[in-house]
Order: C-alpha cells, then sequence, then structure tokens
C-alpha cells in the first residue's frame, strides 16, 4: 500500500534523508530506528506533507496514488495519520469538536454524511470503549495544559477516532514513563487491524516489547541500512547504534 | 503570500456605492455650517449654542498624535459635514422609504421592510448623516422605551436630552469629540425607563455613502433604574481611494441597578493593499455606571478601518458597580489600531474585566492601549485584565501598552498578557487531521476569540464570525 523509493528529502536547505525505501504491505507494522539525527521524524513529516520539508528526489506510491503529489489535508482524508511527536495546542477549541470537524472532513471527503454532534458523541464513546479510555480528555482544549502523556495519549485516541489505513507513530513513546507506555501500545495492539497499516518511528526498543512489529528497519544518516523481524529491535536494544556507522561506510 | 496570510485578507465584501440622489453641503467647517446643519435638524436654540460652544474650544485644540499609528494631515476644510439623501421618508411611514436605500441596506443585511424584518431587533438605519428607518418604534413604545435618531429625541424628548447630553464625554473632552459635538448629524438615542426589561435588541447600522464626507454620529443610552437594554452597533462604507473621516460619540448612563450591553462589529472600509483610502475611525465611546450596582459591557469586533483609535470606557462611580470590555481588533493590509479601554473606578467595590484580543495580519500593526485607575474613595475595587495578541505572517506588529493607576491600597489587579503566533506546524497539524488550510486558520482564529464572541449576542455573533470567515461551532461547542 506504500512504495517510498530512493526518497530524499531536505530541511531548511540541508539533506536530511538520502534515498530511503521502504515498502508496507496492508496491515503490517513496521518499526522505524534508528539514533538521534538519523532522520526518523523527517520520514515521518515528509510522508504526511509537511510545508517545510522538500523531496528533492525520488517517489512515494501510496494506494496507487502519487502520495507526493497531495496536499496534507488530502493525504489525510485518503488514510494517512500521523501521530506527532510534538503535539500542538489549540486554543478555546475543545478536543470533541476538534475531532468532530477532522471526522466530517473525511467523510465529506468520502462523500459520507456528516455527523452532528450527537452522533459523534455516540461514535466517541465507542471508540473510548474499544481501547478502555474515559472521555476526561474530550472537553478541554486540544491539547492546552495536558501532560506530555496526555498529550500522547490523545494523539491515539484521534487515531482510533479517525481510523486510517496507514498510521505512523513518530516517536509516540518518548517522554512517557512505563505505564503511560503500557497504555499507549495496549490501544495501539487494539488498533491493529488487517486494512490498517502502522509506520512506528521510534528511538528505544523498549515501545516494541509491547507491540510486536512485522519488520525493523535501522535508519542511519538518511538512509535505511538494515532491516529484518522483530529480533533486530533486540539486537539494537543490545548493540546501539555504533556497531552500524562501520556497516553503513562498508556499504 | 501563504495560504494563511490570504485567508485573512480576504476582499471587502461591502465596498458597493448606492447610486442616489443627495443633498450635499459643500466643504468647509465654520459657525455657518452649523448653524445650517441645525437648522436642517429643526433643533431648539440651546442644542444650537452647545454646538456652537463645541466648535469654538475645538478651534483652540490640537489634533491628539499619541496614538501609534501614521497618517497624513486631514484638512478639516476640505470635508463635507452634511450629506442626507434627497427623498427623505416621513418618519411615521416605512413605506415610503426610498426603494434604492432598502435594497442598500437589504444588501447589507439589514432588512428595513416590515415584512423582512429580524425578528427579535429593532433597527434604525443612518445613511450618511440622516436616519432613514428606525423600526418597531411602536412596539417599543408600549413598554415605554424611547428608541429614535438623535434628531427627533432633540425635538420630542428635549428634556431627557438636555439633562444627559454631554454628561459623559463632555463637548470638550477631546479634539474629535469636541468636533462631534459641533457638527454630529445622526445617531440613535435610546431610553429606557425604570424597572424596564428591553423586549428586544436595539440595533443601529451606521452606513457612508457619499464621497468627501465624514460621518459624525452621536448616540446616547440612557437606562434608567433597574432597566437592562442590549444595544448593537455595526457599520460599513465603500470603496474609495479617499480617507474618509468617522469620529462619533457615544454616551452611556447606566442608573442604579441598570444594565448596559453594548456590542460593536465595526467593518469599515479598511483601505486597499497599500494602504491607500479606507475610513479613519476616531471614535470616543464612554458609559457611566452613575447608579450603585450598574454594569456597563462593551463588546466589539473590530475588522474594519484603515486607521482605528478608540478606548470604549467605563466610569464606575456607582458603589458595586461593574464595567467590562471584550475586544477583537483585527489589523491586515495596512490597516492600524489603536484600541483598548479606560476603567476609572470611583465607587466602592468596583469591578472591571478586560478582555483583549488583537489579532495582526498582512502588514497590519495593532496596539492595545488600556488604562485602569483606581481612585482614593474606592475602596475594594477590582481589576482583571487579559491582553493577548496574535500575528500571522512576519511583517505585522502588535504592541501592548497598559497603564494602571492605583491610588487605593485595598484594590486587587490582575493583568495577563500573552503573544502567539500561528506558525506552519500549527496550521499543519490541523492539516494532517483532513481540515483546510483556511478552515485550519478559521478554527485557530475562532479558538483564540472564543471569551469575547462568547459576549455577542446570537445575531451579532454570527455575524462577526462571518466577517472573520470562520466558523462559530468551535467556540460554542
Amino acid at each position: 500500500m506504500l512504495e517510498v523509493k530512493n526518497l530524499h528529502v531536505a530541511v531548511n536547505g540541508a539533506e536530511i534523508l538520502r534515498g530511503v525505501d521502504l515498502t508496507v504491505r496492508r496491515g503490517e507494522v513496521h518499526a522505524v530506528m534508528g539514533p538521534n539525527g538519523s532522520g526518523k521524524s523527517t520520514l515521518a513529516q515528509a510522508l504526511a506533507g509537511h510545508p517545510a520539508y522538500t523531496v528533492t528526489e525520488g517517489t512515494a506510491t501510496y494506494e496507487g496514488k502519487d502520495l507526493l503529489a497531495l496536499k496534507p489535508e488530502e493525504r489525510a482524508r485518503g488514510g494517512v495519520f500521523l501521530a506527532f511527536q510534538y503535539p500542538v495546542e489549540v486554543r478555546g477549541i475543545t478536543n470533541s469538536y476538534f475531532l468532530r470537524s477532522a471526522v466530517n472532513a473525511i467523510r465529506k471527503h468520502r462523500g459520507q454524511e456528516e455527523l452532528d454532534p450527537l452522533d459523534f458523541l455516540q461514535v466517541l464513546e465507542d471508540k473510548l470503549r474499544s481501547i478502555g479510555w474515559d472521555d476526561t480528555l474530550m472537553n478541554r482544549p486540544v491539547n492546552e495544559g495536558f501532560s506530555g502523556g496526555e498529550k500522547k495519549r490523545n494523539e491515539i485516541l484521534q487515531l482510533a477516532v479517525l481510523e486510517p489505513r496507514l498510521a505512523i507513530l513518530d516517536e509516540t513513546d518518548s517522554g512517557l514513563d512505563i505505564d503511560a507506555l503500557k497504555t499507549v501500545a495496549h490501544a495501539v495492539n487494539k488498533l491493529r487491524a488487517p486494512d490498517r497499516a502502522f509506520v512506528i518511528v521510534t528511538h528505544y526498543q523498549r515501545l516494541l516489547n509491547y507491540i510486536t512489529p512485522d519488520v525493523v528497519h535501522v535508519l542511519f544518516e538518511g538512509r535505511i541500512v538494515k532491516s529484518g523481524g522483530p529480533e533486530l529491535a533486540h539486537e539494537l536494544e543490545a548493540k546501539g547504534y555504533d556497531w552500524l556507522r562501520a556497516g553503513a561506510m562498508v556499504s | 503570500m501563504t495560504s494563511i496570510e490570504a485567508q485573512v485578507q480576504q476582499p471587502y465584501k461591502y465596498g458597493f456605492v448606492t447610486d442616489i440622489e443627495s443633498e450635499v453641503v459643500p466643504p468647509g467647517l465654520s459657525e455657518a455650517v452649523i448653524r445650517l446643519i441645525s437648522g436642517k435638524k429643526g433643533e431648539p436654540a440651546w442644542m444650537l449654542d452647545w454646538r456652537l460652544k463645541a466648535y469654538r474650544n475645538w478651534l483652540k485644540m490640537e489634533e491628539p498624535h499619541w496614538p501609534n499609528v501614521q497618517y497624513g494631515p486631514i484638512d478639516y476644510q476640505a470635508i463635507s459635514y452634511y450629506a442626507a439623501p434627497k427623498k427623505l421618508p416621513k418618519l411615521d411611514s416605512l413605506n415610503q422609504v426610498d426603494p434604492k436605500l432598502v435594497a442598500t441596506f437589504e444588501k447589507l443585511g439589514i432588512p428595513i421592510e416590515e415584512q423582512k424584518r429580524l425578528t427579535g431587533v429593532a433597527v434604525d438605519a443612518v445613511f450618511d448623516s440622516v436616519s432613514v428607518a428606525t423600526t418597531f418604534q411602536a412596539e417599543l413604545a408600549k413598554y415605554g422605551v424611547i428608541f429614535c435618531p438623535i434628531s427627533e429625541a432633540i425635538r420630542e424628548h428635549p428634556e431627557l436630552v438636555q439633562k444627559y447630553l454631554g454628561t459623559v464625554v463632555p463637548y470638550n473632552d477631546n479634539f474629535f469629540a469636541a468636533l462631534n459635538s459641533a457638527v454630529f448629524t445622526d445617531g440613535s438615542f435610546v431610553y429606557v425607563p425604570k424597572g424596564v426589561r428591553c423586549p428586544m435588541e436595539l440595533s443601529t447600522y451606521f452606513r457612508i455613502n457619499a464621497s468627501s464626507t465624514g460621518q459624525f454620529e452621536r448616540t446616547l443610552i440612557i437606562a434608567d433604574e433597574g432597566s437592562y437594554v442590549s444595544y448593537l452597533e455595526g457599520c460599513s462604507a465603500p470603496m474609495r481611494d479617499e480617507n474618509q473621516l468617522h469620529a462619533a460619540v457615544v454616551e452611556l448612563v447606566a442608573l442604579d441597578n441598570a444594565t448596559i450591553k453594548y456590542s460593536t462589529i465595526q467593518n469599515w472600509y479598511p483601505g486597499d493593499d497599500e494602504g491607500k483610502g479606507g475610513i479613519y475611525n476616531f471614535v470616543t465611546k464612554r458609559g457611566k455606571c452613575a447608579g450603585k450596582n450598574s454594569k456597563v459591557s462593551w463588546t466589539q469586533v473590530e475588522t474594519g478601518s484603515a486607521i482605528t483609535w478608540k478606548y470604549p470606557g467605563c466610569i464606575l462611580q456607582g458603589d458595586n458597580s461593574i464595567g467590562e470590555f471584550y475586544s477583537v481588533a483585527v489589523t491586515t493590509r495596512r490597516q492600524q489600531a489603536d484600541t483598548g479601554t479606560k476603567m476609572i473606578h470611583l465607587g466602592k467595590n468596583t469591578r472591571s474585566t478586560i478582555v483583549s484580543k488583537g489579532i495582526s495580519g498582512g502588514r497590519g500593526q495593532n496596539t492595545y492601549r488600556g488604562l485602569v485607575k483606581i481612585m482614593k474613595g474606592a475602596d475594594g475595587a477590582r481589576n482583571y485584565s487579559q491582553c493577548d495578541s496574535m500575528l500571522i505572517g512576519d511583517q505585522c506588529g502588535a504592541h501592548t501598552f497598559p497603564y494602571i493607576d492605583v491610588r487605593n491600597s485595598t484594590a486587587i489587579m490582575e493583568h495577563e498578557a500573552s503573544t502567539s503566533k500561528i506558525g506552519e506546524d500549527q496550521i499543519f497539524y490541523l492539516r494532517q487531521r483532513g481540515l483546510s488550510a483556511e478552515d485550519a486558520v478559521s478554527m485557530i482564529v475562532n479558538g483564540f476569540c472564543k471569551e469575547v464572541f462568547k459576549e455577542l449576542p446570537m445575531e451579532f455573533a454570527v455575524e462577526a464570525t462571518r466577517l472573520l470567515g470562520i466558523s462559530l461551532e468551535g467556540s460554542v461547542g
């Protein structure tokens, strides 16, 4: 469903990704690991279409379409979701209103009827129940005054409600204590589905103790230098990233 | 231009000109012109004397240049001080209103015809220097509420006008107030008798149409003991290359236990992207909480004018009286605004609240200027001020000048201020959830203004949000 070939991305004129190849099939869970500065977040942001990330070379095809030709909102409406590493605050707008607006933008795009507040509330309650969360965050302004853990949880809640076919998680585990990490991982596992693929970007292996990926990739200096099964994550945890440096130079 | 900037710089939608035969007094200001205006209005001698007193004072005054705005010199002799459509109806019959005027106000969303009127809102429609229609007057009279053009009030209710005119904004208050006192043409008069809760919203719509004229309206609202009134004011003007002067005065008087809620949607022509044309909006608005437990609440949404200079304030004279000021001021293109409020605490246990939201885009400059003054006798006075600025793009400016003058040690003052910038990251977050760039900006601006919009009466809240091109739902959801 997602086919990335030779992707080069620059930020402020500096090339961060230098030829990434990545193939994700329906329902698969891919983990992208790598040291700081290797380009993990750049990959996530570029796939979602952040205007500050300029694609200088390469292609990305999503469900047969040229992903890079689409505006960010078109990608979102087409089922691409990014859980942000640093979710943004929106003052004065409640979480539930924000989510309903997003749901309706997507429904409208699909030619479905928009949900009124009552219908939406029902959908929301069902979703919350399915991942075992309550609605305490819903009537607060979007991310305003949220703790780090609440912000990340809110991202996953949005993921649950918006039902994407490709969910990209950008360091969702960073800044979480172990309990919050388990809560988030538990919800993600509940959201795994045959028609929903995940790309989980993470620095540490610990999230992968709770979410078992199908494929693990190692991103290093803007390229994917190694791919393997879940055991690769353990290897990285044991050895660190340093051993890759030599390998990268050889290849 | 980014999509964010494009969003806040929508074309001006009310810039049309009504082709109507008008009587325009030749440009220039003199005692003769003032006598002419007074004569046209059929005013009594005391009114003319007051005008002339104001004029003679004005001649000795200097135009203020302390506001944080820049503009070339104004030639007061090049302005015409009176313009009126020739075919004027008799005020007892709205059916005689020139169809062109009816069509003009309808185009502005202010239907004045019997069958199309807004329910629950009485409207006084002012076109250039005269009121052309006032709706629901008979209905209001049943409650003893007087709602009429001020020129009519001067003739029909001289005792009330004489008692209150100039008691809140004296004829020599400031340069533009003095000018207004000398030449004011129309505006609305409201009197709500003791114990009456005005059964509908009252509203005045001001339209400048003629070129090379100024509009100098004067509004006087009196809420007698234990009464309540909510008043709305809207305005717009055609797009012209010249700058036109609008120097209004609004006076509010709230007696014991009375409440006046005054809302403004100001949408004068702001000028073009290069700063050509637009209205100079130099306005003095003040409310006096004369009685105990009285309340004056100002809510304003300012999107228009090339230059705005106004500080709707409250004199909190009665013990336990309350003053409020809620404001959204938007400057884009080359607009400049220096606006805020004055809260003067005189009585005991008086309270004031200030919530100011400034939004700057394009090359707009937005200044908040506010004075909170606690006088010696104002034991237990409290003020809460909140000034938030939002910047869109990197060529605009936001400035804040809060003045605090406390002369009583029992006062409690709180002041909060913030400046934020709508950034690409914020827009991107919302777009990543499926919202268009336009909707994303709307939602962010809407959330930012929420505390002010919720103070507007429903009819105006819709208008205000439409004006900003934004959806209201978010702020009430």
